[in-house]
């Protein structure tokens, strides 16, 4: 299919949509509040960084990111390590339940984490996990685990079953063959994953915010504080909605080549 | 592919069913727990069995707040969809171009959902928000805040700019999997471009569509964050979904045995859904 003048015309338009409100949280970003709530202006009169020092030199603030740094990092750790040999088990072979078990994980793909929120908060609390990074790591389990086994199995059927026989027959253990050719062998497929574990425990919210109070609060609950007594800051607010982007931005980068076989659970 | 028996699989699933077990076995026994009991402290509780659910069903809040969410959801879906596969469909195929497209339609996916309303909050506000400036200036009178018409069209415009990419970025890698071949076939033929759509591209965009629709439909069913932060579910109730009725019910005003109720069902709806998925997709798996 050729590139037209109509389509590329489409495209850019669609695009446009997509970055004009963030090209104004941007812009918002970097404005002083005086000439945010004065006149509407389409870029910066008095280009100001004030709004970013303002975070970047209260820790109340910063830590918001290193909270959520550590959380995400901790699921996605934890998730790969445990979706890697599920998902290589229910792309290889038959056992008893196997298709139950699997509909029961995507099942909690499924479950609104508005149900779970109170019985999850009580659980938290009583065992010593409430408003630590691990506690929140964990929850996200619940609905990355399963994301992960999906996308992981797509991945994984695509390499056919001859590589492990030649394995064995070659005299390779299970765990060899699995973590010097197998994995090599799907690697793009875990990069995706780890991205989009990465990506689903770093937008979500309502959890997160749950189940913490103080040391593990993320950025995307610290930011509802602008809301002070002489009203909101909405410089830093939108300082702040632009740093969340970023590591997003950067994580995509990486597998922007994969990312479309990605979102189809490898399955295309 | 053919999969040998083997029981001792289950080792290798095992840390997941744990894992999985732990954080949702458990607090999904404590809201069955909690609905069949009126608990007035830690120490008195009365088993009251089905009452909550009787009361639950009843609530004109909760038939309003389904129907709300049927509405959206399928209007999310009859936007979504069609606009994603046309974006798709305008996308670049191969080379840098094709890769920036990627990555500028996907930056909507990545921003935390509270921030998406934030921008949304502020995109649409008439003193300093563009948009909200620009249909002010326009002569429309628009005011998310206290029309509820304007706040319906905006949380649909924030889910529209937020998960489109979803669909365009799903119908793009189903595009790409159909080989070179089938266009050159439809070339000789002298295939009309809708020709080619129809009866190339659609019929190998279907399982992808099948993922998508059911992938927007139980995400936009169990939406929280975004409209909260909007409008905070506002003007009166008019842009309040399930899980915000069920949040307010549960943390606002501890009602937690209907709370629990409402949670049961809100998940059997969803489960039942998910079925629906789950078997559709097997199904194809299979066909292939």
């Amino acid at each position: 299919m050729k590139m037209t003048k109509g389509k590329a015309f489409g495209i850019a338009l669609y695009i446009l949509f997509v970055l004009t409100p963030i090209y104004w949280l941007l812009n918002m970003s970097f404005k002083t509040n005086s000439e945010i709530l004065g006149t509407l202006t389409l870029w910066p009169q008095e280009f100001t960084l004030a709004n970013y020092a303002v975070i970047f030199t209260d820790s109340s603030w910063y830590s918001g990111y290193i909270n959520s740094m550590i959380y995400v990092s901790l699921n996605v750790a934890i998730t790969l390590a445990v979706a890697l040999p599920a998902a290589y088990a229910f792309s290889r072979y038959k056992f008893v339940g196997d298709k139950h078990l699997f509909f029961w994980l995507l099942t909690n793909r499924m479950a609104p984490p508005a149900v779970f929120l109170l019985p999850f908060f009580q659980l938290y609390s009583s065992i010593g996990l409430f408003d630590t990074h691990l506690g929140v790591a964990l929850a996200h389990c619940l609905f990355n685990v399963p994301l992960a086994v999906w996308i992981l199995e797509g991945f994984m059927s695509g390499v056919p079953r001859e590589v492990d026989e030649t394995a064995y027959i070659d005299g390779y253990s299970f765990p060899r063959f699995f973590g010097r050719i197998f994995l090599p062998m799907i690697r793009s497929g875990i990069g995706v994953t780890a991205f989009f574990v990465f990506m689903f425990s770093w937008v979500e919210l309502l959890l997160a915010r749950t189940l913490t109070s103080v040391d593990a609060k993320p950025i995307a609950a610290i930011m509802t504080r602008t809301v002070g007594a002489t009203g909101v800051d909405w410089g830093v607010l939108a300082a702040a909605g632009v740093l969340t982007i970023i590591p997003g931005l950067l994580v995509v980068y990486f597998v922007r080549n994969h990312v479309a076989k990605g979102f189809a659970l490898g399955r295309v | 592919m053919i999969k040998t028996e083997n029981n001792k699989a289950w080792f290798l699933v095992l840390p997941v069913f744990l894992l999985v077990a732990f954080s949702a076995v458990i607090p999904l026994m404590t809201v069955v727990n909690y609905s069949v009991q009126d608990i007035l402290d830690p120490n008195t509780a009365f088993f009251v069995g089905a009452e909550w659910y009787r009361e639950v069903l009843r609530d004109p809040r909760l038939h309003d707040s389904l129907l709300r969410q049927f509405i959206y959801s399928f209007s999310v879906l009859a936007i979504e969809i069609p606009l994603g596969i046309g974006v798709a469909l305008m996308m670049p195929t191969k080379g840098r171009m094709a890769s920036l497209c990627l990555i500028l339609l996907a930056i909507p996916l990545l921003i935390p959902w509270n921030v998406v309303g934030t921008i949304w909050q502020i995109f649409g506000r008439a003193d300093i928000g563009l948009m909200g400036w620009a249909l002010n200036s326009l002569g429309v009178d628009y005011n998310y805040a206290a029309n509820p018409g304007d706040a319906w069209a905006t949380v649909l415009l924030m889910d529209v700019w937020h998960w489109t990419s979803l669909v365009a970025l799903l119908c793009y890698s189903g595009l790409r999997a159909i080989p070179e071949a089938f266009y050159q076939a439809a070339e000789i033929d002298r295939a009309s471009r809708w020709a080619v759509f129809r009866y190339i591209q659609l019929p190998r965009l279907k399982s992808v569509l099948v993922i998508a629709v059911l992938l927007r439909f139980m995400d936009s069913f169990m939406i929280y964050t975004e409209p909260f932060v909007l409008t905070g579910g506002g003007p009166g109730s008019s842009t309040t979904f399930l899980s915000q009725t069920l949040v307010t019910m549960a943390i606002g005003q501890f009602d937690i045995g209907p709370a629990a109720a409402f949670s049961l069902i809100y998940f059997l709806i969803v489960l039942l859904v998910s079925w629906l998925f789950f078997t559709t997709i097997t199904h194809m798996d299979k066909s292939k």
